[in-house]
């Protein structure tokens, strides 16, 4: 593992608190990320995860805690804070239009317009189609409304649209859940890729092989606590495991 | 469903003729569908007229002249309507803020602004106009503030402004009609001085014909500059026929319906010009209000299809969390769609009272339901994400010629309800089912 001493982190989330209706969703929970490094979010459906992770993403707002990108405090209150410091979230839902093309998705939010300010339809489709291109050579439907697509398809759009704006941050809720074997694969490569461009990436995962394949750092989550977090080198997946499941710190972790 | 002309070699591939022209002109087969409907009706009242009456009187110059003008006022509000259903909202409140603006606006130049600047002052109808958008835009977006900031449905907020709008017209007039308005005023509502006449109705067509060339040669242009594959020349060619054909067809008619003979004589008295025996053939043209809804429909397309703000509208309705987290201001964008709805109330209802020549506290009534009908119709849908500008001014057109017709054939009003009521629910039908079927 790296030695990370001296270095800021990219991202660190300190002490962060939520409740909703009395309800501890997130409870004291601290998490870092350096730049080209991937950090692994694991624990049961309600252990937080996503909760935490919507926080950073400007989706919800922490009760209590700090975020910090690059050392320095962060104000993240919606989506476009969080977009405004390179933060770009692929979302479990897909957070997609149904009605719209590809193109259309893709740039939501931050169309391309032409001078007189009318957008730029032809243009946006063009950059949709390069970076289709990279991440997705087979896809066609360039002019269907995205609820014509399969899964596999929809994924890439959402990955085309995090990955299209040069984010420092990603964060991907469950990447590859509605994906077959084949395009699993090219979800690990991407993040293998975006890995070496020096993004830091946040993945929330269910599939322990993937985490040991993919992540540097796994931080496990139990009833909106921190279990602990481990070097992925260092532990076995039993050992994750009974993170996950009964809570219990192996002697590595931190 | 209607079928267009066919012009082209009919060999080759295993589709038809029809289902290749359609692909290759890339024409919403929604939109011929409705015009094919809209055709039926018109024939179909017509023929009725023709057997039953002993004469036709559907279509002719006059009536179609009538009924373009009498389309207008709940066209403006249905693009509006468009856009709120879009974002899964709804707006009751249209007809009462058409009352209210119109009754304020009476008050307006009727009033207050003879005592300061003098009966007749040219600047009385411009002043009146703006107060009335400001108006209706201050109360949708107040309406929009509610439903967006204060998580109101928009339901319950509309419904709460069709009595409150209502009963405030009352108040601020006592319920008295205001009449006559300002003369240059009541020529946006129609009627043979309010027409632009032959040579303005010409201009008009010639430029409509030029801006198609242009947009088809544009998209042309644009396709090639990213190397897109291109629609093949002649489907162009026969989208410019198609297009300056309604265009001038549509000149051609209005410039067929003539004034009246008291009006010709009014006039020719006025001018001091002599009456040939044989009678003065002065052309309508176009109606101002019928222009003003162009220039709405034209104004809404743009502002639907190529602005950010049209895109956002349709990322709201097709998926309202995706839009939050793509940093879109979903709740101001609401208060903006409101205010543009009541901007457009206040519109129409420029419209209607300039053609009544008065203002009356129940002007309006009932239209909200003639508007969102006349957007379910074009199909618009409900369940948000769908729908479209043109759509609901042909629905908009469908309405008022069902009402025309029948009246002209001497239905009377119960029946009227009930065959207006029965298409809305027959319209929504065949669309669901018509989705369903291409998807």
């Amino acid at each position: 593992m790296t030695d990370r001493t001296g270095q800021t982190p990219l991202v660190e989330m300190r002490d962060i608190c939520i409740s909703f209706g009395g309800i501890r969703a997130v409870d004291h929970v601290t998490v870092d990320l350096y730049p080209g490094e991937v950090v692994g979010l694991l624990g049961h459906n309600g252990a937080g995860k996503s909760t935490l992770i919507k926080v950073l993403s400007g989706a919800y707002r922490a009760d209590s805690g700090d975020v910090l990108i690059n050392g320095e405090k962060a104000t993240i209150e919606n989506p476009r804070d969080a977009r405004r410091y390179n933060i770009e979230t692929i979302y479990q839902t897909l957070a997609l239009a149904d009605n719209l093309d590809a193109s259309a998705n893709l740039f939501l939010g931050r169309e391309l317009v032409s001078p007189r300010g009318f957008l730029d339809d032809a243009a946006m489709e063009a950059e949709t189609r390069k970076i289709m291109a990279r991440l997705n050579p087979n896809f066609r439907k360039f002019s269907e409304p995205v609820s014509a697509l399969s899964g596999g398809q929809r994924q890439s759009v959402a990955i085309a649209r995090a990955v299209y704006f040069n984010a420092r941050i990603l964060i991907m809720d469950e990447p590859t859940a509605a994906l077959g074997p084949h395009e699993t694969q090219m979800v690990a490569e991407l993040i293998q890729e975006l890995k070496a461009e020096g993004i830091g990436i946040f993945l929330i995962e269910h599939d322990i092989h993937a985490v040991m394949d993919l992540c540097d750092r796994a931080v496990v989550m139990k009833n909106g606590q921190r279990v602990g977090t481990v070097n992925v080198a260092e532990v076995t997946d039993e050992d994750i495991l009974g993170m996950i499941i009964l809570g219990k710190k192996p002697p590595q972790a931190v | 469903m209607s079928q267009p002309p066919v012009t082209t070699q009919p060999d080759s591939q295993r589709d038809g003729p029809v289902a290749r022209f359609l692909r290759a002109t890339e024409m919403d087969t929604r939109l011929l569908g409705m015009i094919g409907a809209l055709l039926l009706i018109w024939v179909g009242f017509h023929l009725y007229g023709v057997f039953f009456k002993g004469m036709g009187a559907f279509l002719t110059p006059r009536n179609l002249w009538n009924l373009s003008v009498q389309t207008a006022s709940i066209g403006i509000m249905a693009t509006g309507m468009v856009l709120v259903i879009v974002t899964r909202n709804i707006d009751l409140s249209v007809g009462s803020i058409l009352g209210l603006c119109a009754i304020m606006m009476g008050v307006m130049q009727a009033r207050i602004l003879p005592e300061w600047l003098g009966l007749g002052h040219p600047a009385i109808w411009i002043i009146s106009i703006v107060f009335g958008l400001a108006i209706g835009a201050a109360i949708g977006a107040f309406q929009g503030f509610l439903i967006a900031y204060g998580r109101i449905p928009s339901f319950i907020v509309t419904l709460g402004g069709l009595l409150v709008w209502r009963g405030v017209a009352f108040m601020v007039a006592s319920g008295q009609t205001i009449s006559p308005l300002d003369p240059t005023f009541a020529l946006l509502g129609g009627g043979p001085y309010g027409a632009v006449g032959e040579k303005g109705s010409w201009i008009i067509g010639l430029l409509a014909c030029a801006a198609i060339l242009y947009l088809i040669w544009s998209g042309r242009v644009r396709r090639a500059k990213h190397g897109f594959p291109q629609r093949p020349v002649w489907a162009d060619v026969v989208l410019a026929g198609i297009g300056c054909g309604v265009s001038l067809g549509a000149v051609l008619l209005v410039n067929a319906y003539p004034w009246p003979i008291g009006i010709v004589t009014q006039y020719a008295a006025a001018h001091g010009i002599t009456v040939p025996p044989e009678g003065l053939f002065i052309s309508h043209g176009f109606a101002i209000p019928v222009l003003i809804l162009i220039a709405v429909a034209i104004l809404m397309t743009i502002l639907a299809t190529r602005t950010r703000f049209g895109r956002y509208v349709f990322a709201m309705g097709g998926n309202p969390d995706a839009a939050e987290l793509s940093g879109i201001n979903t709740r101001f964008m609401t208060v903006k769609i409101f205010a543009l709805m009541g901007l457009l109330a206040a519109l129409s209802a420029v419209v209607s009272s300039a053609r009544l020549n008065s203002a009356t506290n129940a002007l309006g009534t009932l239209d909200e339901l003639y508007v969102i009908a006349s957007a379910v119709i074009g199909g618009t849908s409900l369940s948000g994400g769908v729908g479209t500008i043109y759509g609901a001014i042909l629905g908009a057109l469908v309405m008022q010629s069902l009402q025309t017709g029948m009246v002209l054939i001497g239905f009377d009003a119960a029946i009227q309800q009930v065959v207006v009521g029965s298409v809305l629910v027959l319209a929504v039908f065949l669309d669901i089912a018509y989705r369903r079927r291409s998807k």
